[in-house]
């Protein structure tokens, strides 16, 4: 069932332009394709992060919902306390409408220092939707490395230099830890694939539980991409295999997008400026093993959906 | 007198307080338990369970949590409580400070229990004093009574439309947390009236006028929320007293900002805090009966601090020692602190001395109050030099 634009054209924007974040960010790209996906009234709340700062420098918000924030590592505890106090209020009758409660997490907020009250808030069982944008470091504060931060990528607190590659291990699948909440819907996608992305906020937000999707959002300013080509740079992650899209509900497996030929890892690798060392002669071998990690983490999401 | 019904109960001061909790019946509890507070989230857990509130509960996975989902809650626009100790609300800390800003009408019973380290269980006062400065009002109960009388002032008070601010009701761990006294109950619809129906001003789940809650606030406006914000403590001192005689009506207790003991024509008087005043009144009574003119001050509350209140009643004493129950290392501990600032335009100063005891829960004998007594009036003490009551040098 999907998304028709010329429906999407003339819905309400919860998050109104004349934000601060730098044009080609993928963040808001998220929130709007997410927020579009319901009908249903928002209130939502978010982790410190870039979304956050560049969306509510007061005395302006561009949130046209109701919106808190309260500190870095505790949006899923913050969104837990905002839909009991809801379930209290209905149980009260002061309040009829089926209210949608959302939270946003950058990959530092929630890969990271945030990752605790995210596991709690996913076993309780609480109706919500945990979106992680995933940008792959700590941009707001210049890049330095998170656990979503891939291998082989400078950041400013595991840079590249004569004796680093960068970072030296793979990224955490995040997705998996929330699919391992075996009452949550988890699953991942990406701002290029916006059919894909809205029908799983659809989903979430209609799954009566906890729901998890981490999103891929580019950050061009230190991913070291042109502004013009966060889509595209977005599209080729999930092309190369390095951003799979799947989801996982009620323990299965599926795998949204197999593509017909896979990209080469180094298509990918080139694009970003983060990367670049990485194209020096001698680093060939950490291409190399780049490529039989993705190749091997497809093939791992690919057993998982036949069995 | 009073013509409500009232009833005996043995209780414990964490029973106290989750009988409070139970009567009051807020929208959301989230809490987690640690040591000596588990007690308060196993009986309102059990009330929970047998359908005796109509709460809703959330059983965080750490104190941070816990106070993080009483922020959503209370932002939400719920009357919320939670309840803490020692390294949980040193978890809690940054959360602490967040919900005190964000003005919301939390209220927290903090069994009081010293910091680590070393890991220890007992009662000193060093988790609440490392929150003075949080925006939070802290009231001390003496015996579990106080806990639950201070549990509805607590609430009243928060949830003034011109207080807005979260309040911890700090009880002592074990010795009043798990000690059973009789506690005089109200009845269930006497406090329901009291306290009331919650209206928060700008709730988030008032869908019709959405509000952003918590934005970046850089240097052209977060000076003014912190003014504005030491208005609203100040306005909740000038309201303590009204909302505390408004409990008063209820209970037939009183509950001033400082309780004195034995105080008007006292030479010598002891400064103190919570069950250590309890302590302190029994010596006070022996002394008494051998015609030694000594006398308690106790201090209810301690942010906001009372302090013309204070001095003017120390005004012409021959010597006031001020028990603290926590050590600020390198300088003088917090009630000290805030004795000597109450202290220091008096005409007729006297003479005021700092000693620390009772740290990790070391028992603060009748014995050992009464060497402070005979120390005050032997001379024996230094104004700048720390006493350090029942330790091994």
């Amino acid at each position: 069932m999907a998304f028709l634009l010329k429906d999407l054209l003339g819905k309400d924007k919860i998050l109104t332009s004349g934000h601060r974040l730098c044009p080609g960010c993928g963040a808001p790209m998220a929130v709007k394709m997410v927020t579009m996906a319901t009908d249903n009234p928002l209130i939502i709340t978010s982790a410190t992060g870039c979304l956050e700062v560049s969306t509510t420098i007061y005395p302006f918000t561009a949130w046209d919902t109701p919106w808190v924030h309260s500190a870095f590592e505790n949006a899923g505890a913050t969104i837990s306390g905002l839909q009991t106090a809801f379930l209290a209020w209905k149980k009260k009758g002061k309040i009829d409408k089926e209210v949608k409660f959302l939270a946003f997490g950058g990959d530092g907020g929630t890969y990271d220092i945030g990752l605790q009250a995210l596991s709690g808030a996913l076993e309780r069982g609480h109706d919500f939707v945990y979106v992680c944008y995933d940008n792959q470091g700590y941009m707001n504060t210049g890049a330095q490395r998170s656990a979503s931060t891939p291998m082989g990528a400078s950041t400013t607190t595991e840079p590249a230099g004569k004796k680093s590659i960068g970072k030296r291990i793979q990224r955490k699948d995040l997705t998996m830890i929330a699919a391992a909440h075996h009452n949550a819907y988890a699953a991942q996608s990406s701002i290029s694939h916006w059919q894909d992305l809205m029908s799983k906020a659809k989903k979430a937000f209609e799954y009566e539980g906890p729901a998890f999707i981490n999103v891929l959002s580019p950050c061009v300013r230190f991913w070291r991409v042109p502004s013009s080509k966060t889509v595209e740079i977005a599209k080729l992650a999930v092309e190369t295999n390095f951003w799979p899209l799947f989801e996982i509900e009620n323990m299965k497996l599926t795998l949204n997008f197999k593509p017909k030929e896979r990209k080469p890892i180094i298509d990918w690798i080139k694009a970003q400026g983060r990367y670049k060392h990485l194209l020096q002669a001698g680093n060939e071998p950490v291409i190399d093993e780049i490529q039989k990690e993705v190749d091997a983490y497809f093939d791992y999401l690919v057993r998982l959906s036949s069995i | 007198m009073s013509t409500i019904q009232k009833n005996k109960l043995s209780l414990t001061g964490n029973q106290a307080a989750a009988e409070a909790m139970r009567q009051i019946d807020p929208d959301v509890v989230a809490a987690y338990p640690i040591t000596p507070q588990t007690e308060i989230v196993m009986a309102f857990s059990q009330f929970h369970a047998d359908g005796k509130v109509n709460t809703e509960m959330i059983r965080v996975e750490s104190e941070h949590s816990a106070m993080s989902a009483c922020i959503g809650s209370a932002s939400a626009g719920a009357r919320t409580m939670t309840a803490t100790s020692s390294q949980g609300l040193a978890l809690m800390h940054e959360m602490v400070f967040i919900a005190a800003s964000l003005r919301l009408p939390i209220v927290m019973p903090v069994v009081n229990r010293a910091l680590s380290g070393p890991i220890n269980i007992h009662c000193d006062h060093s988790d609440t004093m490392a929150e003075r400065d949080s925006g939070w009002i802290q009231i001390f109960a003496e015996n579990p009574q106080e806990v639950y009388d201070h549990m509805f002032l607590a609430m009243k008070l928060a949830e003034h439309p011109d207080v807005q601010l979260p309040v911890m009701v700090n009880q002592d761990g074990f010795i009043t947390s798990h000690g059973v006294e009789i506690v005089d109950v109200l009845e269930d619809k006497a406090v329901k009236d009291f306290v009331g129906e919650y209206k928060p001003k700008t709730p988030l789940l008032d869908l019709k006028h959405p509000v952003t809650m918590g934005a970046l606030d850089l240097y052209d406006y977060y000076f003014e929320h912190k003014r504005q914000q030491a208005e609203a403590v100040k306005r909740a001192f000038g309201l303590f007293d009204k909302v505390a005689g408004d409990v008063s009506k209820l209970t037939g207790r009183k509950y001033p900002m400082v309780e004195t003991y034995q105080f008007d024509d006292a030479d010598y008087v002891i400064v103190t805090m919570s069950s250590a005043a309890g302590t302190t009144k029994f010596v006070i009574d022996s002394l008494r009966a051998q015609g030694t003119k000594v006398g308690l001050l106790k201090i209810r509350l301690f942010r906001p601090f009372p302090y013309k209140i204070i001095s003017g009643l120390l005004k012409g004493k021959k010597g006031v020692a001020v028990l603290d129950r926590s050590a600020s290392f390198g300088a003088f501990s917090p009630v000290y602190t805030e004795i000597m600032n109450s202290c220091y335009y008096l005409d007729a100063r006297p003479n005021i001395y700092p000693v620390v005891f009772g740290l990790g829960g070391r028992d603060l004998t009748p014995k050992l109050i009464e060497s402070v007594y005979t120390g005050l009036i032997g001379n024996k003490f230094k104004t700048d030099q720390i006493e350090y009551l029942g330790v091994r040098e």
